[in-house]
Protein backbone atom coordinates (compact mmCIF):
# COMPACT_ATOMS: atom_id res chain seq x y z
CA UNK A 1 0.00 0.00 0.00
CA UNK A 2 2.52 2.43 1.13
CA UNK A 3 4.77 1.40 -1.85
CA UNK A 4 1.73 2.18 -4.13
CA UNK A 5 0.63 5.94 -2.85
CA UNK A 6 4.41 6.84 -3.48
CA UNK A 7 4.51 5.19 -6.58
CA UNK A 8 1.65 6.90 -7.55
CA UNK A 9 2.60 10.25 -5.69
CA UNK A 10 5.51 9.55 -8.03
CA UNK A 11 3.13 9.33 -11.23
CA UNK A 12 1.28 12.62 -10.30
CA UNK A 13 4.14 14.69 -10.14
CA UNK A 14 5.67 13.70 -13.97
CA UNK A 15 1.99 13.92 -15.02
CA UNK A 16 2.35 18.02 -14.19
CA UNK A 17 5.44 18.52 -15.63
CA UNK A 18 3.98 16.89 -18.89
CA UNK A 19 0.70 18.86 -18.62
CA UNK A 20 2.73 21.89 -17.78
CA UNK A 21 5.61 21.33 -20.44
CA UNK A 22 8.29 21.36 -17.98
CA UNK A 23 9.47 18.98 -19.87
CA UNK A 24 10.50 20.72 -22.34
CA UNK A 25 14.14 22.89 -21.20
CA UNK A 26 13.41 25.48 -24.25
CA UNK A 27 10.66 26.54 -21.86
CA UNK A 28 12.27 26.61 -18.51
CA UNK A 29 15.68 27.99 -20.10
CA UNK A 30 12.45 30.97 -21.67
CA UNK A 31 11.47 31.53 -17.79
CA UNK A 32 15.00 32.42 -16.78
CA UNK A 33 15.21 34.71 -19.79
CA UNK A 34 14.68 37.90 -17.92
CA UNK A 35 16.52 40.64 -20.06
CA UNK A 36 14.84 38.48 -23.50
CA UNK A 37 11.23 37.00 -24.43
CA UNK A 38 10.76 36.17 -21.02
CA UNK A 39 8.24 33.08 -20.51
CA UNK A 40 6.46 33.50 -17.22
CA UNK A 41 4.95 29.71 -17.08
CA UNK A 42 6.94 28.52 -14.32
CA UNK A 43 6.22 31.11 -12.23
CA UNK A 44 2.22 29.66 -12.11
CA UNK A 45 3.42 26.35 -11.96
CA UNK A 46 5.84 27.00 -8.89
CA UNK A 47 3.27 29.48 -7.09
CA UNK A 48 0.18 27.33 -7.46
CA UNK A 49 2.64 24.37 -5.78
CA UNK A 50 3.71 26.18 -3.25
CA UNK A 51 0.53 27.24 -2.50
CA UNK A 52 -1.10 23.76 -2.27
CA UNK A 53 1.83 21.85 -0.86
CA UNK A 54 1.73 25.18 1.97
CA UNK A 55 -1.69 24.02 2.56
CA UNK A 56 -1.44 20.48 3.30
CA UNK A 57 1.47 20.47 5.03
CA UNK A 58 0.01 22.80 7.56
CA UNK A 59 -3.15 20.79 7.79
CA UNK A 60 -1.40 17.64 8.15
CA UNK A 61 1.00 18.88 10.31
CA UNK A 62 -1.23 19.35 13.05
CA UNK A 63 -2.14 15.80 12.70
CA UNK A 64 -0.39 12.81 15.28
CA UNK A 65 1.89 11.76 12.54
CA UNK A 66 2.12 10.23 8.77
CA UNK A 67 0.12 6.82 8.01
CA UNK A 68 3.50 4.99 7.49
CA UNK A 69 5.47 6.40 10.24
CA UNK A 70 5.96 7.23 13.76
CA UNK A 71 6.50 10.95 12.72
CA UNK A 72 6.92 14.01 10.54
CA UNK A 73 10.18 14.41 9.85
CA UNK A 74 10.39 18.60 8.62
CA UNK A 75 14.05 19.90 8.29
CA UNK A 76 15.36 21.73 11.46
CA UNK A 77 18.39 22.99 9.63
CA UNK A 78 18.36 26.72 10.20
CA UNK A 79 21.77 28.17 9.47
CA UNK A 80 22.74 29.59 6.14
CA UNK A 81 26.05 28.26 4.84
CA UNK A 82 28.37 29.00 2.24
CA UNK A 83 27.85 25.55 1.29
CA UNK A 84 23.72 26.13 0.91
CA UNK A 85 24.65 29.36 -1.47
CA UNK A 86 27.83 27.95 -3.09
CA UNK A 87 25.96 24.32 -4.04
CA UNK A 88 22.72 26.38 -5.27
CA UNK A 89 24.51 28.90 -7.56
CA UNK A 90 26.12 25.64 -9.20
CA UNK A 91 22.82 24.13 -9.61
CA UNK A 92 21.53 27.19 -11.11
CA UNK A 93 24.10 27.25 -13.94
CA UNK A 94 23.69 23.88 -14.52
CA UNK A 95 20.18 24.71 -14.84
CA UNK A 96 20.03 27.23 -17.00
CA UNK A 97 22.95 25.97 -19.40
CA UNK A 98 20.71 23.12 -20.01
CA UNK A 99 16.56 23.87 -19.00
CA UNK A 100 16.77 21.01 -16.84
CA UNK A 101 16.29 20.26 -12.94
CA UNK A 102 16.32 16.51 -11.65
CA UNK A 103 12.45 16.60 -11.49
CA UNK A 104 11.85 16.85 -15.16
CA UNK A 105 15.08 15.12 -16.34
CA UNK A 106 14.03 11.65 -14.53
CA UNK A 107 10.14 12.27 -16.03
CA UNK A 108 11.93 12.67 -19.40
CA UNK A 109 14.56 10.38 -19.15
CA UNK A 110 13.62 7.58 -21.54
CA UNK A 111 12.42 10.51 -24.18
CA UNK A 112 15.46 10.81 -25.73
CA UNK A 113 19.26 9.50 -25.17
CA UNK A 114 20.66 12.87 -24.68
CA UNK A 115 18.45 13.32 -21.55
CA UNK A 116 19.39 9.54 -20.58
CA UNK A 117 23.11 10.91 -20.74
CA UNK A 118 22.07 14.16 -18.51
CA UNK A 119 20.64 12.00 -15.78
CA UNK A 120 23.45 9.87 -15.81
CA UNK A 121 25.83 12.89 -15.27
CA UNK A 122 23.37 13.93 -12.70
CA UNK A 123 24.16 10.51 -10.70
CA UNK A 124 27.68 10.72 -10.98
CA UNK A 125 27.93 15.00 -9.87
CA UNK A 126 25.78 13.17 -6.95
CA UNK A 127 28.12 10.20 -6.21
CA UNK A 128 30.95 13.21 -6.01
CA UNK A 129 29.22 15.38 -3.69
CA UNK A 130 28.86 11.93 -1.33
CA UNK A 131 32.20 11.35 -1.68
CA UNK A 132 33.83 14.43 -0.84
CA UNK A 133 30.96 15.05 2.18
CA UNK A 134 32.03 11.94 3.54
CA UNK A 135 36.13 12.70 3.55
CA UNK A 136 34.95 16.07 4.80
CA UNK A 137 33.00 14.26 7.96
CA UNK A 138 35.93 12.06 8.46
CA UNK A 139 38.29 15.15 8.93
CA UNK A 140 36.19 16.55 11.41
CA UNK A 141 35.94 13.61 12.84
CA UNK A 142 39.59 13.49 13.31
CA UNK A 143 40.27 16.88 14.10
CA UNK A 144 38.15 16.60 16.78
CA UNK A 145 40.07 13.79 18.12
CA UNK B 1 0.05 28.16 -22.88
CA UNK B 2 -3.66 28.68 -20.69
CA UNK B 3 -2.86 29.53 -17.22
CA UNK B 4 -5.68 27.59 -15.61
CA UNK B 5 -3.13 24.88 -17.25
CA UNK B 6 -0.22 25.73 -15.87
CA UNK B 7 -2.22 26.56 -12.23
CA UNK B 8 -3.87 22.71 -12.38
CA UNK B 9 -0.55 21.62 -13.26
CA UNK B 10 1.49 23.19 -9.88
CA UNK B 11 -1.47 22.18 -8.00
CA UNK B 12 -0.80 18.31 -8.79
CA UNK B 13 2.76 19.42 -7.96
CA UNK B 14 1.97 20.05 -4.60
CA UNK B 15 -0.81 17.35 -4.17
CA UNK B 16 2.06 14.83 -5.20
CA UNK B 17 4.79 16.58 -2.28
CA UNK B 18 1.83 16.60 0.09
CA UNK B 19 1.53 13.00 -0.68
CA UNK B 20 4.99 12.24 0.61
CA UNK B 21 4.65 14.14 3.61
CA UNK B 22 1.02 12.88 4.25
CA UNK B 23 2.15 8.75 3.66
CA UNK B 24 5.81 8.93 5.14
CA UNK B 25 6.16 12.27 6.52
CA UNK B 26 9.39 13.74 4.84
CA UNK B 27 10.36 16.30 2.57
CA UNK B 28 10.20 15.22 -1.10
CA UNK B 29 12.51 16.92 -2.63
CA UNK B 30 13.98 14.94 -5.92
CA UNK B 31 17.25 15.11 -5.73
CA UNK B 32 17.01 14.08 -2.40
CA UNK B 33 14.87 10.76 -3.81
CA UNK B 34 17.41 10.18 -6.74
CA UNK B 35 20.10 10.40 -4.20
CA UNK B 36 18.66 8.32 -1.87
CA UNK B 37 18.48 5.56 -5.16
CA UNK B 38 22.41 5.62 -5.09
CA UNK B 39 22.26 4.78 -1.31
CA UNK B 40 23.69 1.09 0.08
CA UNK B 41 20.29 0.64 1.22
CA UNK B 42 17.70 2.72 -0.40
CA UNK B 43 14.59 3.41 1.15
CA UNK B 44 11.82 1.83 -0.04
CA UNK B 45 9.50 5.46 -0.60
CA UNK B 46 11.99 7.09 -2.24
CA UNK B 47 12.46 4.33 -4.84
CA UNK B 48 8.63 4.13 -5.13
CA UNK B 49 8.43 7.39 -6.27
CA UNK B 50 11.53 7.55 -8.17
CA UNK B 51 9.74 4.55 -9.95
CA UNK B 52 6.18 6.13 -10.55
CA UNK B 53 7.76 9.22 -12.09
CA UNK B 54 10.27 7.23 -14.38
CA UNK B 55 7.80 4.90 -15.45
CA UNK B 56 4.83 7.29 -16.11
CA UNK B 57 7.12 9.83 -17.85
CA UNK B 58 7.91 7.09 -20.14
CA UNK B 59 4.22 6.44 -20.67
CA UNK B 60 3.49 9.91 -21.02
CA UNK B 61 6.20 10.31 -23.74
CA UNK B 62 4.77 7.06 -25.74
CA UNK B 63 1.35 8.93 -25.95
CA UNK B 64 2.55 12.52 -26.27
CA UNK B 65 6.00 12.86 -27.77
CA UNK B 66 5.27 16.27 -28.40
CA UNK B 67 4.90 17.41 -25.03
CA UNK B 68 8.85 16.59 -24.59
CA UNK B 69 12.17 18.45 -26.13
CA UNK B 70 15.82 17.93 -25.67
CA UNK B 71 18.30 20.30 -24.38
CA UNK B 72 19.72 22.14 -27.47
CA UNK B 73 23.51 20.90 -26.04
CA UNK B 74 26.42 19.09 -27.28
CA UNK B 75 27.23 15.89 -25.70
CA UNK B 76 30.03 17.22 -23.52
CA UNK B 77 27.56 20.14 -22.57
CA UNK B 78 24.92 18.27 -21.27
CA UNK B 79 27.69 16.06 -19.50
CA UNK B 80 28.41 19.51 -17.99
CA UNK B 81 25.00 20.59 -17.09
CA UNK B 82 24.28 17.32 -15.40
CA UNK B 83 27.18 17.23 -13.45
CA UNK B 84 26.52 21.18 -11.95
CA UNK B 85 23.02 19.90 -11.16
CA UNK B 86 23.71 16.25 -9.66
CA UNK B 87 26.84 17.85 -7.77
CA UNK B 88 25.05 21.07 -6.99
CA UNK B 89 21.53 20.42 -5.43
CA UNK B 90 23.38 17.69 -2.93
CA UNK B 91 25.68 20.09 -1.37
CA UNK B 92 22.65 22.93 -0.90
CA UNK B 93 20.21 19.74 0.13
CA UNK B 94 17.82 20.60 -2.52
CA UNK B 95 16.43 21.37 -5.95
CA UNK B 96 13.61 23.01 -7.40
CA UNK B 97 11.49 20.42 -5.85
CA UNK B 98 13.05 20.42 -2.15
CA UNK B 99 13.58 23.96 -2.02
CA UNK B 100 11.57 25.75 -4.70
CA UNK B 101 8.28 24.08 -3.46
CA UNK B 102 8.19 22.36 -0.32
CA UNK B 103 10.99 24.84 1.55
CA UNK B 104 9.43 27.99 0.09
CA UNK B 105 5.81 26.95 1.27
CA UNK B 106 7.53 25.95 4.77
CA UNK B 107 8.93 29.90 4.86
CA UNK B 108 12.30 28.30 5.39
CA UNK B 109 14.80 31.29 5.30
CA UNK B 110 17.03 28.58 3.89
CA UNK B 111 15.05 27.42 0.61
CA UNK B 112 14.06 31.01 0.01
CA UNK B 113 17.51 32.28 -0.34
CA UNK B 114 18.56 28.47 -2.25
CA UNK B 115 15.81 29.29 -4.66
CA UNK B 116 16.64 32.95 -5.41
CA UNK B 117 20.37 32.22 -5.65
CA UNK B 118 19.75 29.17 -8.61
CA UNK B 119 17.05 31.61 -10.09
CA UNK B 120 20.13 34.41 -10.56
CA UNK B 121 22.57 31.94 -11.29
CA UNK B 122 19.97 30.18 -13.74
CA UNK B 123 19.25 33.90 -15.37
CA UNK B 124 23.12 34.62 -15.53
CA UNK B 125 23.90 31.50 -17.17
CA UNK B 126 21.48 32.08 -19.41
CA UNK B 127 22.24 35.66 -20.61
CA UNK B 128 25.58 35.19 -21.18
CA UNK B 129 24.71 32.57 -23.41
CA UNK B 130 22.62 34.53 -25.29
CA UNK B 131 25.63 37.09 -25.39
CA UNK B 132 28.00 34.40 -26.53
Amino acid sequence: MKFLLLFIAGGIFSSALVLSEMTKPEKVRAFLDFTGNWDPSLLFVLGSAVLTYGVIFRVVSKTPKPIFESRFEVPQNRKITPKLLIGAAIFGVGWGLSGLCPGPAFAAIFASKGIFTFVIAIMVGMGLSNIIEKFKRAEDIASEL
Amino acid sequence: MNILTLIIAGAMLGVSVGLVFITVGKVAGISSIANGALARNPQQWKLAFLLGLVACGGLLFAFFPSSFSQPDLSNSGLIIGGLLVGFGTRISNGCTAGHGICGNARFSKRSILATLTFITTGALTVFVGGVL
